[in-house]
């Protein structure tokens, strides 16, 4: 893999002095996804799934043949892929479906204070309608989960488990397929946040053996506005459809109605249809590379990065064991918003704040963390540029009083 | 690279490490208006204490970075002892010249007038002014 032929694929990088490391947040779109969405628009860019003619029928052509795609990258079946807004609507749909409609004052449901606000508010609601009990497991010293913490907070009443592949704050990979396992001896179902393990791992969800899984185009080289919700067939057909109207129904009566099998019922309105099209293009950009490649190119910039920013100084890591590319991170004394001016001003791109993650920012007792993502564009240069700028800060910073 | 230094002058910094008026107050006769920006965790509480048509004093609480913080501090030193409509004057002279828009150069912001150089960092302006837009919503009222 040979990141600075890559770089070449994204336009936005044509700017040859910008430095992109907030790709956790979004990944930049490289050409050929791009050229995607213009071929829908300019070639066939009507509905699916309704015309009886010829153009509507390649359009829906390509969207299910996009929903093949992303079946085949993480080894389900066509009727499992649901198409979403996002993850966080992926996610959402898990609990307002499965959850609201599964779940009583009996029962528990486990979450981790390293979730993304979209895995735990909607469980939270969950809890807060159902009576359901919300537990958390606890993080160890790192503030990672472990299967040893697992275990302490799982019981028979556990009927949820909804967790974290990768953590958008610290990068670690949770151990999800012994917790999916010791889950399912309880009898419990599990829901995984993939957002930021599609992008940089591949993914099985049979090996997994998990129940649902949530992932998002626009972090994987993809179009914003779609996401991907897998379920495992027999749980889909079960539930309920959440949002009601057009193309998602079968029968319909004054009085009643009866709904298409998944994953239609649960897709109703026009499609993000570009979009979905648009992720299939990603998919091949991704696999074209290789998604171990990808992830191993990200470990070392990381890595590297970590080296260095040890040797600066005055610079707090908060997960240097991290195994993906995310270094969360301060500098001594100043707040982070201070702080992403001054790289902002080198032309480098991150992120401060909470990250949509505030239960882990106050686990790590702070009031917010910079945040440097990698992924397969970014080069060693950019590294050092970053490293630069980093110590141009400190320096900064102490000069006018920090 | 935009000029940082003017951002990160001595009288922000000043008011960053030393702030004045600090701290909340149990009374009544104070009104109180908390702001919170969750995206990136500023946090700010603004009290106001109004008599006899006059701005008499001016308290702050909460966590943010240094533009944030310091601008609290500057507010309260700016507003308190001014008639209520100099005090409002001001505030929405400081508010138009941080957003860039047309403002009346006449009105006297005194210290705080060195945040025009926030206008050169648009993702900043949100910082600098959520004390103020606190301070504005003590004086509904008035």
């Amino acid at each position: 893999m040979d990141s600075y032929t890559l770089k070449k694929d994204f336009p936005v990088l044509d700017d040859k002095t910008l430095v992109y490391l907030d790709t956790a947040a979004s990944s930049l779109k490289p050409r050929q996804v791009i050229e995607k969405l213009d071929e829908y628009y300019e070639k066939y860019g009507v509905n699916v799934h309704r015309g009886v003619y010829n153009l509507s029928y390649v359009a829906t052509s390509k969207y299910e043949e996009s929903r093949r795609k992303v079946s085949d990258f993480i080894n389900a079946t066509f009727e499992e892929i649901i198409f979403t807004r996002g993850a966080s609507s992926a996610l959402n749909l898990v609990a307002s479906s499965y959850g609201l409609n599964n779940l009583t004052s009996e029962d528990e449901i486990i979450v981790s204070e390293l979730e993304h606000h979209s895995q735990v508010l909607p469980w939270q609601n969950v809890s807060n309608i159902t009576k359901a009990k919300l537990v958390y497991v606890p993080l160890n010293k790192e503030g990672r989960i472990t299967v040893e913490n697992f275990k302490k907070v799982l019981t028979d009443k556990t009927k949820v488990v909804a967790l974290n592949y990768v953590s958008n704050v610290m990068g670690y990979i949770s151990p999800i397929k012994e917790i999916i396992k010791l889950a399912h001896e309880k009898g419990a179902v599990v829901s995984v946040d993939a957002a930021q393990a599609a992008p940089h791992k591949a993914i099985d969800v049979k090996d997994l053996d998990c129940d649902f899984l949530a992932f998002s185009g626009h972090k994987m080289c993809g179009p914003t506005g779609i996401g991907v919700l897998y379920g495992k067939r027999d749980l889909l057909n079960a539930m309920p459809p959440i949002e009601f109207g057009g193309d998602m129904n079968d029968n319909v009566e004054k009085f009643d109605a009866s709904w298409k099998d998944a994953p239609y019922k649960f897709e109703t309105g026009t499609p993000p249809i570009a979009e979905a099209i648009g992720l299939g293009a990603a998919i091949d950009y991704l696999e074209n590379i290789g998604l171990e490649n990808i992830a191993k190119h990200e470990k070392e910039l990381k890595d590297y990065t970590v080296q260095k920013m040890k040797e600066i100084g005055d610079v707090i890591v908060y997960n240097e064991t991290s195994e993906t590319g995310i270094i969360a991170f301060n500098i001594e004394g100043v707040h982070p918003h201070d702080a992403i001016t001054f790289f902002d001003g080198d032309n480098i791109c991150m992120r401060a704040g909470h990250h949509c993650a505030q239960l882990v920012i106050r686990w790590l007792e702070v009031v917010a963390t910079l945040r440097v993502s990698f992924y397969l564009y970014n080069t060693i240069e950019d590294c050092d540029k970053f490293i630069e700028s980093l110590k141009g800060a400190r320096d900064f910073f102490k000069s006018v009083g920090f | 690279m935009k000029d940082i230094q003017n951002l990160y002058r001595q009288v922000i910094m000043d008011h960053y490490k030393n702030p004045r008026n600090k701290g909340l107050v149990n009374d009544e006769t104070y009104k109180t208006v908390h702001i919170k920006n969750p995206s990136c965790g500023d946090d700010i509480t603004i009290q106001s204490k109004v008599e006899n048509g006059l701005v008499k004093d001016v308290r702050h609480e909460g966590t943010g970075c240094s533009i944030c913080c310091s601008s609290a501090s500057v507010l309260s030193e700016t507003v308190t002892g001014k008639k209520i409509e100099d005090a409002k004057e001001i505030t929405e002279t400081y508010i138009n010249m941080l957003t860039n828009k047309e403002y009346d150069e006449n009105v006297d912001l005194e210290e705080a007038v060195v945040y025009g150089g926030v206008k050169q960092f648009p993702a900043r302006i949100k910082c600098a002014s959520i004390a103020w837009k606190a301070f504005e919503g003590t004086l509904e009222s008035e």
